[in-house]
């Protein structure tokens, strides 16, 4: 049985390792975009470009677990805010930010297995409708326990300045990119082996993978956890660049955003995930700039999520696929093209 | 390859566009926001959300009394250009928004930001960025920290000290009866309730409430069973009105004693419709001229102004509150000269002495960040809300509430601050 399916992973692996480039490559050229981006741009696109790499963590979590494993998850807004509090609650007792990012993950994973358990005994929208409740039940908590959490004003998160050298902004970059990279870096590797596999075994045909002998549960929550701890990740970011969390920074909202993000950038491809975090910073400003150049300072509350629907809605029309699957498809056509030439030699 | 290649050089493309248009804020004399003919200042407000009814009014009456000094020479030569940034009342939108305000659109000062929760939040970012931040629209005692925040100032009554006040009305009035207390479950009920019971002692009941669940059914009704007399409300407009209106509806009846903050009549009236009639006798403080005291040379300053850039809104509590607003942040331009800095205005604002609207004196010294000193109590009667006692003044610790004898000052004959 190992031996078959060893066999079946060896071929499998040959064929995407072709058109596939070292993601380490991709990685060290993209980090050194970052750190000459963040000499050249203004503070606040500097701080916009630290704000697309904390999403970057969360959209590239999501999309393992949406579009290669299957699992719908509107509550990744709610893992967010658990490693935002974790770190705040970390920082304001220690105020050391390495190990408390760190504490914000593995308390994100924890939280991430336990949804991830109910999760995997869930199908289609009744998945949906748990994770949905977990994304509603933040500021309940955050006002029944408001001696932790201080209900809707929420905490501050005590930070030691960077050093007198490096902007504010420059160095919240860093961090946020040098965590978004390494995440990527990780999944990257763990979509490619044998996990990539399986969850997509999974997603297409649960009887099938079970026959080919994948635990389809262990898959399932194993996929959740690996994605809570992306956001958990995300979340704790996001407490650093903001200096604060409360509920109103991880409404129901944000857990929409992030799905519809990727599902706009592609499904399942950690380029689309950075096409979604870019929307995710970039869709927001433009309708501000939109309402405030209309004269209507109270259109900007509420033009954004307007404006990321019809965003929506014209891709999935234009571009089923996403917008990564725009260039793929050409790609694809020069193949063939490519492939008909060679056999008319 | 090719795809990562061509998103990230879509990533530096937006990047680079974005760079030609964002340094906009080059100023003589190296002070953000300030050339020899602008002064940039923003502000965040609930111009949506929760707490968006009555004060979204506050910000455009700001702007229009600096339309109106612009039109008359602006402040040495500079005219006063006001930038709003909608935050819902969101915490984490406040966030955002300050940052585009400081580090984008570059503004010399944060002015007049609104909420407790929501200002508390950028405290530290706009000490970080050494940004004046002016006359915070709330009654916390965080803005009056100098040693911490060196640059924060408030414009409101501390909330310890309006509860201070309030109570002692209480106490008077309604000897011997069940007093309660609502608030919002933030620094503004805290803070409110600790002036409340350093008065009072402990209160029979306290319920609290967040903005973002309009319903306070199981707090009223928790009041209720208690067998309250009278409540004590630290709760802004809309969470007012439906605190006094749920109260009706359950077939309660305290007396309601509501914080300065919670209490525009006009506000209220329109946020309970037909039920407008629940407001009778309802007990607030205020230390600003009354929106319907035609009869007071400010109120016909104000309504002058509001009648040539405003729209001609209709004048309530909420445009009085921004226009004297507008009417201290130029007194404090003034002060601060014609070579203007963010370190000379802050210097103008700690030298203090401004005399304007109020009833109360501000207490702006270099130990001393909160705004105005006190307040007087008020009551509606058919409808209108009207002044009775004197004002009173208080400190947030335990010294004695005690009536003020400083006499209103009367605007300038051209509405403007003489320098």
């Amino acid at each position: 049985m190992t031996i078959v399916r060893d066999r079946v992973a060896t071929t499998l692996h040959a064929l995407p390792g072709k058109r596939r480039i070292n993601p380490i490559l991709v990685v060290v050229v993209a980090g050194a975009i970052i750190v000459a981006l963040t000499y050249t741009l203004p503070a606040f696109r500097t701080y916009q470009l630290a704000t697309v790499g904390a999403y970057f963590c969360v959209t590239a979590g999501l999309t393992v677990l949406t579009g290669l494993n299957g699992q719908l998850s509107l509550g990744h807004g709610a893992l967010m805010a658990t490693g935002a509090y974790t770190l705040a609650l970390w920082q304001n007792k220690f105020n050391m930010l390495i190990p408390g990012v760190i504490v914000a993950i593995l308390v994100t994973t924890a939280v991430g297995a336990i949804i991830g358990l109910a999760a995997a005994r869930l199908r289609g929208p009744y998945l949906a409708g748990l994770t949905l409740a977990v994304a509603v039940v933040v500021p309940s908590i955050s006002s029944t326990f408001d001696g932790t959490f201080n209900s809707d004003q929420g905490l501050p998160v005590a930070l030691n300045p960077p050093p007198e050298s490096i902007l504010v902004e420059q160095w919240q970059a860093w961090v946020c990119w040098i965590a978004a990279l390494v995440t990527v870096l990780a999944l990257a590797y763990l979509t490619r082996g044998r996990f990539g596999r399986d969850m997509r075994a999974v997603r297409d045909d649960e009887t099938a993978a079970k026959l080919a002998g994948i635990s389809v549960a262990r898959t399932q929550v194993l996929a959740f956890v690996v994605s809570a701890a992306c956001a958990g990740l995300g979340g704790a970011l996001f407490a650093v660049l903001s200096q604060s969390v409360s509920p109103g920074a991880f409404p129901l909202t944000l857990s929409l955003f992030l799905l519809m993000a990727i599902v706009i950038g592609g499904l399942g491809r950690l380029v689309g995930a950075l096409i979604g975090a870019l929307l995710l910073v970039a869709l927001p400003a433009i309708a501000q700039e939109i309402g405030q150049s209309a004269g209507s300072q109270r259109l900007e509350g509420n033009l954004a999520l307007t404006f990321f629907g019809v965003v929506l809605v014209v891709v999935m029309i234009a571009a089923p696929g996403g917008l990564t699957s725009i260039r793929l498809r050409r790609t694809k056509t020069t193949r063939t093209r490519n492939e008909l030439k060679q056999k008319g030699r | 390859m090719k795809r990562t290649a061509s998103v990230l050089a879509v990533v530096l493309l937006a990047a680079g566009c974005s760079n030609g248009t964002s340094n906009s804020g080059g100023s003589s004399g190296n002070t953000p926001g300030v050339t020899d003919t602008e002064i940039v200042v923003g502000t965040h407000m609930p111009l949506t959300g929760p707490a968006a009814a009555g004060y979204s009014k506050i910000a455009p009456a700001t702007k229009a009394y600096f339309d109106y000094v612009n039109a008359n020479g602006g402040v040495n030569g500079r005219k006063i250009t006001y930038k709003i940034m909608d935050d819902g009342y969101n915490p984490a939108n406040t966030q955002t928004v300050v940052r585009q305000l400081v580090l984008q659109d570059k503004v010399f000062a944060i002015l007049n930001g609104l909420g407790t929760p929501t200002h508390t939040g950028v405290l530290d970012f706009l000490k970080t960025n050494r940004v004046p931040d002016l006359f915070v629209a709330s009654g916390s005692r965080s803005w009056n920290q100098p040693e911490k925040y060196p640059d924060t100032f408030g414009f409101n009554p501390d909330y310890t000290v309006e509860g201070k006040i309030l109570a002692s009305y209480v106490k008077q009035e309604h000897a011997g009866k069940k007093v309660c207390f609502l608030g919002q479950d933030d620094d503004f009920g805290r803070d409110s309730l600790a002036g409340i019971e350093n008065i009072l002692g402990p209160v029979t009941a306290k319920q609290s409430y967040v903005t973002s669940n309009p319903n306070v059914g199981p707090q009223m009704g928790a009041l209720k069973a208690a067998g309250c007399q009278v409540v004590m409300l630290a709760t802004v407009p809309g969470f007012t009105a439906l605190s006094i209106g749920t109260a009706a509806k359950i077939g309660f009846k305290p007396a309601f004693v509501v914080s300065n903050v919670g209490s525009d009549p006009t506000t209220l009236a329109k946020s309970l419709g037909p039920a407008a009639p629940l407001l009778e006798g309802v007990v607030a403080a205020n230390y600003l001229p009354l929106a319907n005291d035609t009869a007071n040379p400010w109120i016909q300053l104000y309504t002058k102004v509001n009648t040539q850039y405003n729209n001609n809104a209709e004048l309530d509590n909420n445009v009085v509150y921004g226009m004297s607003v507008g009417y201290l942040f130029v007194q404090a331009l003034q002060a601060a000269g014609k070579d203007l800095t963010r370190d000379k205005i802050i210097q103008a604002v700690e030298k203090g002495g401004f005399t304007g609207p109020g009833l109360v004196p501000v207490r702006f010294s270099d130990k001393d960040h909160s705004g105005y000193a006190g307040e007087q109590l008020t009551t509606i009667k058919g409808g209108q809300a009207a002044y009775f006692g004197t004002p009173f003044t208080t400190d947030d610790g335990d010294g004695a509430v005690t009536a003020s004898t400083a006499a209103p000052a009367v605007p300038p004959a051209n509405g403007i601050p003489a320098s």
